[in-house]
């Protein structure tokens, strides 16, 4: 499967069949969900109607941990077996998985305004989901600092690897210390504690943003291998147009 | 063995020898320390409790600052080829850099720490907490400061890059090594948050080096 898509025009052809559905499927959930959220789920009997924000905060938080470890499998694939899709596929997902953990921290910050009394605790979720946001800035950073974007690549896949140390620390942050932020409800050992009225909504809303997130990742991951043949044909025709006939060889 | 050791000599003389550039690393230290008590006050109460907390920022910064002295100099003159083409595997040349990087800026920032406290206002049983932290932690800032370093040779900003890179990095170890003083002198939090520095260092010392040598390579192929 890996390796036949490894022939990027395969890709194109297979990605471009797939992108309308996946873009409709998509605007549905995420419609879908964003009803259930807002008209259907019942109102928090602590929280009131501020609960809402969940909807958008959890799912984007999934995402911010989800697309990070995509980024580094994908970069371990790209640096191990030099997968030539592996490596656009990591370098797309980054700015997405740093929005929505901008997303997450933000909401977060609306969320815990009116519930805490503050906008920013330091405890040690909002930290280390704070260091993610600026590890996917630093692998950014990185993969466009170098005049050769394949060493800028690499560069940023190893320090994609480097950086799931983060992972663990974010997800068991409110476990193994007393954080203000409440402990996991959905994925944890015994089932969730969610109650379905909500929890069918958030999860609706978690497909929405993984086919959202899927739908971006193949524009993005077309939109740089349309770049990677332009420049390609650029290069291509460049001696032609930029030589004229009678220009003197040596450059005074 | 001995061309380990031949490689430290000569990290080491190189840094003596061209002294300016340790100096600047420490006095930035020291500035930077300084800098506090002009900017919050010199309320000593306020100083005290900040202090270790100031301390430990500026030894971060300090590290961090003098990241490009590691591999960049011998990058640029070739000297890291001949490095990574010697019998010695390149792991083992990395971890002899580190070392000579803790040397000389690890190393003097913890013997400096006891009299930036005191200009601090910090107690006396306090210095010893925060020098033992210092000295178990920076050895960590060294070995996760040679993974950017790395990465960075032969980037366009290298300095500004490798800073973003590895301050989110450099958290726990601030966190633990603060942590370690305000726990307070002699409580278990203290011995906890100092087991835990020294856990951080020495997890560091096999697997940076590691992740270190894999982007030397990169970079010079």
């Amino acid at each position: 499967m890996l390796s036949r898509l490894a022939n990027p025009a395969r890709f194109m052809r297979l990605s471009g069949a797939v992108l309308p559905l996946l873009t409709a499927a998509a605007a549905l959930v995420l419609l879908i969900g964003f009803y259930l959220a807002l008209f259907v789920a019942p109102p928090d009997y602590q929280q009131g109607e501020s609960v809402r924000i969940m909807f958008v905060h959890v799912p984007a938080a999934w995402l911010a941990l989800l697309v990070y470890l995509l980024v580094a499998v994908a970069s371990a694939v790209a640096l191990v077996w030099r997968h030539p899709l592996a490596a656009i596929a990591a370098q797309a997902a980054a700015p997405l998985g740093a929005a929505f953990t901008l997303v997450c921290l933000v909401t977060g910050s609306l969320w815990g305004r009116p519930m805490w009394g503050t906008w920013w605790v330091w405890d040690a979720r909002l930290t280390s989901v704070l260091v993610l946001f600026f590890l996917y800035l630093g692998y950014i950073a990185l993969a466009n600092a170098f005049d050769d974007p394949g060493r800028g690549g690499r560069a940023a896949s190893m320090l994609a690897l480097v950086g799931v140390v983060n992972l663990p620390i974010i997800k068991f942050s409110v476990d193994w210390w007393n954080t203000l932020h409440q402990a996991g409800s959905v994925f944890r050992i015994g089932g969730p504690t969610i109650d379905s009225s909500m929890l069918v909504p958030l999860l609706i809303m978690a497909c929405g943003y993984l086919l959202l997130f899927s739908t971006l990742l193949l524009v993005r991951m077309r939109t740089a291998l349309n770049e990677r043949k332009a420049r390609a044909l650029q290069l291509a025709t460049a001696p032609a147009a930029s030589a004229p006939p009678h220009a003197s060889p040596v450059p005074r | 063995m001995s061309a380990h050791l031949g490689l430290l000599r000569r990290e080491l003389l190189l840094a003596w020898r061209q002294g300016g550039e340790i100096g600047l690393a420490l006095g930035f230290f020291v500035l930077a320390v300084v800098l506090f008590p002009l900017g919050v006050g010199p309320e000593a109460e306020i100083l005290r409790r900040i202090g270790a907390g100031i301390i430990w920022v500026a030894a971060l910064l300090a590290a961090v600052l003098s990241l490009d002295r590691l591999f960049a100099a011998d990058h640029g003159d070739g000297g890291l080829d001949l490095l990574a083409l010697s019998a010695m595997p390149l792991e083992g040349v990395v971890i002899v850099k580190c070392a000579a990087h803790w040397v000389t800026t690890g190393l003097p920032v913890v013997v400096l720490s006891p009299f930036l406290a005191m200009l601090l206002n910090m107690d006396t049983a306090e210095m010893p907490v925060l020098a033992l932290g210092l000295l178990l932690g920076t050895p960590a800032l060294s070995l996760l400061g040679a993974i950017a370093a790395a990465l960075t040779l032969g980037a366009r900003r290298p300095g500004v890059l490798s800073s973003l890179l590895v301050l989110p990095l450099y958290l726990p170890v601030l966190i633990f090594g603060a942590g370690a003083v305000e726990a307070g002198v002699g409580s278990t939090g203290a011995r906890a948050h100092l087991l835990l520095l020294g856990a951080l260092s020495l997890a560091a010392l096999p697997l940076a080096p590691l992740a270190t040598a894999a982007a030397l390579r990169q970079a010079l192929d």
